[in-house]
């Protein structure tokens, strides 16, 4: 049997017991190779369940630093006798497995095809600690420890990592225990085994100055640094973290120093109805307002927001896809709920969405869906998903231009009431369909008017006759135009012979995409492609797809749905948009993509 | 709470409150409510008590949900912001436009079927927080607006129009306010004018949570004979009665009567509305006493209505969140925004 040998280009699997302070442990790990100059990303996999179930974090190293899921595993670290069989037989033919040795294990247990290499694990911890938490935490970094040799990690870069996390925070003991731990695992490999293996860490210098965490603190801090005031939400996996890890970044920036008062306003609501009604609420009257949440809060949520689009209300939504439908794969990813978000509620809707790729887009368009809801009147949804929220993921770093002012949209203030601007909240005096509106309690007798999720006339009065209404929708429509220069822009990447073929995606598919692209390339199939970051399309949309005679539309749902939306939307010929289809609920691979659209493209002229 | 004196009464859209406004200046646009309907009478009260309490019109915000009560925002106010909204979610709503701006009073008002059918979950909920709010129920017994249907504050035993009996137990939204901590508690009948406005006033006033549960009769749906939600009325002699979706022109009925007595508003059916004026001695500020009190009148058939609970020092949302004095929608960059210079040390910790 050939062992797998790569250096810096290799999938590790740990395999653990929910609850039992792996996580802490495998971040470390993943950590230590990055500051190796190595990019690792690495993905949590779990149950819908809180202790004692199984979970497992597939890190995969790359140099070349693509993101997206690879699919195979190299190297198993197997901690969980539970799913120790299924854990087993997915190593890679070649490939490598470490576990616990301290109890013997039959040969059965084991495939000749793998190198099998046995750390004591729990024997060290024993011999080293006394308290039972301290054996079974210690026991994890004694791993990493074990691990760093095996893989040639420099020990260097944990002791940074250990010193950072601890030194001069009170946390001095710690630091030791922890340095302590990863010794004892270094040591055991030094003495006993042959290390470094042939899958390893080398220097690199790929990491530079990105930054590496999860997308829903990220949106977190872009709700933050947007200017959200009022949160309103429901817990759901997966974007329980967003409103969390907002009150974590509001406590620390947002309280007034002088009185120790708050400058945000967090109500967790008792469903999601409430939630979004809070947000409307919040939003009608000038406080910028978001809510989080995933597919079973988005059904809760769509007559308010069918409200919000009629009566013209900026609200934003975070969702974070999971498996759908119904309660569906609540810990699993999809990309799902686009017709749900892009048509919510009865009647003719159209919503905005933006498509964020990973943390660093989490920030800057959540941050940007406030000032869109503003400017827009409308909901904005944020569509990300399980694999980029509740993932770290390496991203360039966030920025922030202190120059900019909010952008509070159309908003007539008192002096422009007093000195006689006329005001007809459903007015298209511009020409953008965008109307003005007014605040509650601007002005004593001017401006007020009657917001409602009945038809109305242009001056916001009762109305159902027939060019009121007619009027109205119209200049919804048009407002929905003028969104499409407003919103987040294509992103083209041309191929490097000219072709015909093109490729459309958006998203969490991206990192696998650019990856799936080059290889593709490498291979002499050249495409065209095109990720899509918000809907409604720009014109480029159309043009992108009316110079290609086959498109095809890469995507994590099982009804090709934004395929619909551009068929629907710009009434493109089906035939000529090929669906690409991945939607089990594990992240969309590279490879998926290559087989995919390779067999599609030779079957063509074969 | 302040009470300001009460102006005479002879000219009443000439005269000027402390503010400046006549009443007339707190009126909104003409109602389309069937003649006769509570539902107006209880939006003449808001008009009085506002302009009694020389509130500035604007500073107002009146939200709804949906139904023929939640319609009457539109028919008082006419110079406040107001927003119907869906159904049985007002609250929420409100909620959220308190919590944008603290500085404004919020008017709630909503029908029974609004908050105690469809919107129970939000009514509670919004009465546990202690949301700063007038909300006013304009409750009738029935969905008026989708013609007539029980809803869930229909008493057991109560007759639909077309003869059939309400065979569930009706929700309490009285009850269900004190038992969550709601801390201004009152009952009222839209055909009580001399009670219903000082109650308004009061809850208008108050520093949390206040809850008017107001008797108001559907006169097309819930005023027949076997209703217990409906007034005595001289439709009785009025051949229109027997004529489904006919409303005859009429006038409210409006009821006095001295604290303490109980009054009976005879039905043509002989059936009674009856309505007791709490007891001189009664103590609204303890809830307790406020809940038993309530539950023995109610077995006796009778409704009591009045100021049943109220705590004067009540706080609201804003207290238990910490919430800053000025208002969150007048907030720019410069108070909300951390900066670049906190972000790159974000970025730092996150390498
Ligand atoms: C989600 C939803 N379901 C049903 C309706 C239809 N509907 C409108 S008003 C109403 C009942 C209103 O009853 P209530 O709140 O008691 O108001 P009333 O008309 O009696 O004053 C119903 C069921 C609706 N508007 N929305
Ligand atoms: S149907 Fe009933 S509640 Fe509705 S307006 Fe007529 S009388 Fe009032
Ligand atoms: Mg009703």
């Amino acid at each position: 049997m050939k062992r797998i040998a790569a250096i810096n280009d290799f999938v590790i699997k740990f395999a653990n017991v929910n609850g039992s302070g792996s996580a802490s442990a495998n971040e470390l790990f993943a950590k230590a190779v990055m500051r190796m100059g190595v990019p690792v990303s690495p993905r949590n996999i779990f149950p819908s369940n809180i202790q004692g179930m199984p979970t497992w974090y597939e890190a995969r190293v790359c140099e070349k630093g693509y993101h997206g899921r690879r699919g195979g595993v190299d190297m198993m670290v197997a901690m969980n006798p539970q799913t120790w069989d299924t854990d087993i037989a997915e190593i890679s033919p070649g490939g490598y497995l470490l576990y616990d040795s301290t109890r013997p294990q039959p040969a059965s247990r084991f495939r000749d095809d793998v190198l099998t290499i046995g750390v004591p694990l729990t024997d060290i911890a024993n011999a080293a600690y006394t308290d039972p938490r301290q054996r079974q935490l210690f026991k994890n970094i004694i791993y990493v420890g074990a691990l760093s040799v095996l893989l040639d990690v420099d020990v260097a870069v944990f002791d940074t990592l250990f010193a950072e996390q601890y030194k001069g925070k009170g946390k001095e003991r710690l630091l030791e225990a922890n340095v302590q731990a990863l010794h004892l695992g270094r040591d055991y490999v030094k003495q006993h085994l042959q290390a470094p293996l042939d899958i390893r860490v080398q220097r690199a210098d790929n990491v530079g100055d990105q930054i590496f965490t999860d997308g829903n603190s990220a949106a977190a801090l872009g709700l933050v640094y947007g200017g959200a005031t009022v949160a309103a939400w429901y817990p759901i996996t997966p974007s329980t973290s967003i409103p969390e890890m907002f009150a974590k970044y509001c406590e620390k920036f947002r309280v007034d120093p002088d009185t120790g008062q708050n400058r945000f306003a967090i109500v967790q609501a008792e469903d999601e109805l409430a939630s979004i009604g809070m947000v409307v609420g919040a939003g009608w009257n000038g406080a910028r307002a978001f809510t989080a949440t995933s597919g079973p809060g988005i059904s809760l949520m769509t007559e308010f927001i069918g409200l919000a689009y009629f009566a013209e209300i900026p609200v934003t939504i975070v969702n974070v896809q999971r498996g759908g439908p119904s309660t569906g794969m609540p810990t699993k990813t999809q990309q799902s709920d686009l017709l749900a978000c892009a048509y919510a509620s009865h009647g003719d809707t159209k919503h905005v969405l933006l498509f964020p790729q990973d943390p660093h887009e989490c920030f800057t368009h959540s941050a940007a869906a406030l000032d869109l809801a503003e400017r827009l009147q409308t909901p904005i949804f944020v569509m990300t998903d399980l694999d980029i929220g509740m993932n770290q993921r390496l991203c360039k770093p966030f920025v922030w231009d202190d120059n900019k002012e909010y952008d509070r949209g159309k908003v007539m203030s008192a002096e422009e009431l007093e000195a006689g601007t006329p005001f007809g909240r459903y007015k298209d005096v511009d020409g953008d369909g965008i109307p003005w509106r007014t605040l509650p309690g601007t002005h004593p007798t001017k401006g007020a008017f009657f917001s409602r999720g009945t038809s109305r006339n242009p001056q916001a009065m009762y109305s159902e006759a027939g060019p009121d209404y007619i009027y109205n929708m119209e200049r919804l429509l048009r407002k929905f135009k003028t969104a499409e220069s407003m919103v987040p822009q294509p992103i083209f990447r041309q191929a490097t012979a000219p072709t015909k073929l093109g490729v459309i995606y958006y998203g969490s598919t991206t990192p696998a995409m650019r990856e799936a692209l080059d290889v593709l390339e490498r291979n002499g199939d050249h495409l065209d492609a095109m990720r899509l970051c918000a809907f409604p399309f720009p014109d480029s949309v159309r043009k992108f797809i009316a110079e290609h005679d086959k498109l095809f539309v890469v995507e994590q749902n099982r009804d090709a749905q934004m395929r619909s939306m551009l068929i629907n939307e710009l009434e493109i010929d089906p035939a000529k948009l090929v669906r690409v289809l991945h939607y089990d609920g594990t992240p969309i691979t590279a490879r998926f993509i290559i087989s995919t659209i390779h067999d599609c493209v030779h079957k063509e002229v074969a | 709470m302040t009470y300001i004196a009460k102006p005479k009464m002879h000219h009443p859209t000439l005269q000027t409150n402390k503010v400046g406004y006549t009443r007339r200046d707190y009126e909104g646009r003409i109602s389309t409510l069937c003649a006769g309907c509570g539902h107006d009478s209880i939006s003449a009260a808001v008009i009085q008590a506002c302009w009694e309490l020389d509130i500035e019109p604007h500073r107002v915000a009146k939200l709804s949900g949906i139904g023929c009560s939640s319609k009457t925002t539109d028919y008082f106010l006419g110079a406040s912001h107001g927003f119907n909204t869906v159904h049985g979610r007002m609250p929420s709503v409100l909620t959220g436009a308190n919590l944008a701006n603290r500085e404004l009073l919020y008017l709630g008002v909503s029908g029974d079927g609004d908050s105690a059918s469809i919107g129970l979950g939000q009514f509670a909920n919004a009465m546990r927080r202690g949301v700063r709010m007038a909300y006013i129920v304009e409750n009738n017994g029935v969905y008026g607006l989708t013609k007539g249907q029980f809803s869930a504050t229909a008493d057991r035993g109560a007759k639909n129009k077309k003869g059939a009996i309400n065979n569930d137990n009706p929700i309490d939204l009285v009850g269900i306010a004190l038992q969550l901590g709601a801390t201004y508690v009152a009952r009222s009948f839209s055909g009580d004018k001399a009670q219903l406005i000082p109650l308004i006033k009061g809850a208008m006033s108050h520093g949390g949570a206040a809850v008017i549960d107001v008797i108001s009769p559907c006169v097309t749906f819930n005023n027949h004979g076997g209703s217990t939600k409906s007034y005595d009325y001289i439709r009785q002699h009025n051949e229109a009665v027997s004529r489904i979706d006919f409303i005859s022109p009429s006038s409210e009925i409006t009821t006095e009567y001295a604290p303490g007595a109980v009054v009976d508003v005879p039905q043509h059916d002989g059936s009674i509305l009856r309505l007791r004026k709490l007891h001189a001695d009664y103590d609204p500020t303890d809830r307790d006493a406020a809940m038993s009190y309530m539950h023995a009148r109610a077995a006796r058939g009778e409704v009591v209505t009045g100021l049943l609970y109220l705590d004067p020092l009540a706080t609201d949302l804003h207290t238990s969140l910490n919430t800053c004095e000025q208002p969150l929608n007048t907030m720019g960059a410069q108070l909300l925004c951390p900066g670049s210079e906190a972000l790159n040390k974000i970025n730092d910790a996150l390498r």
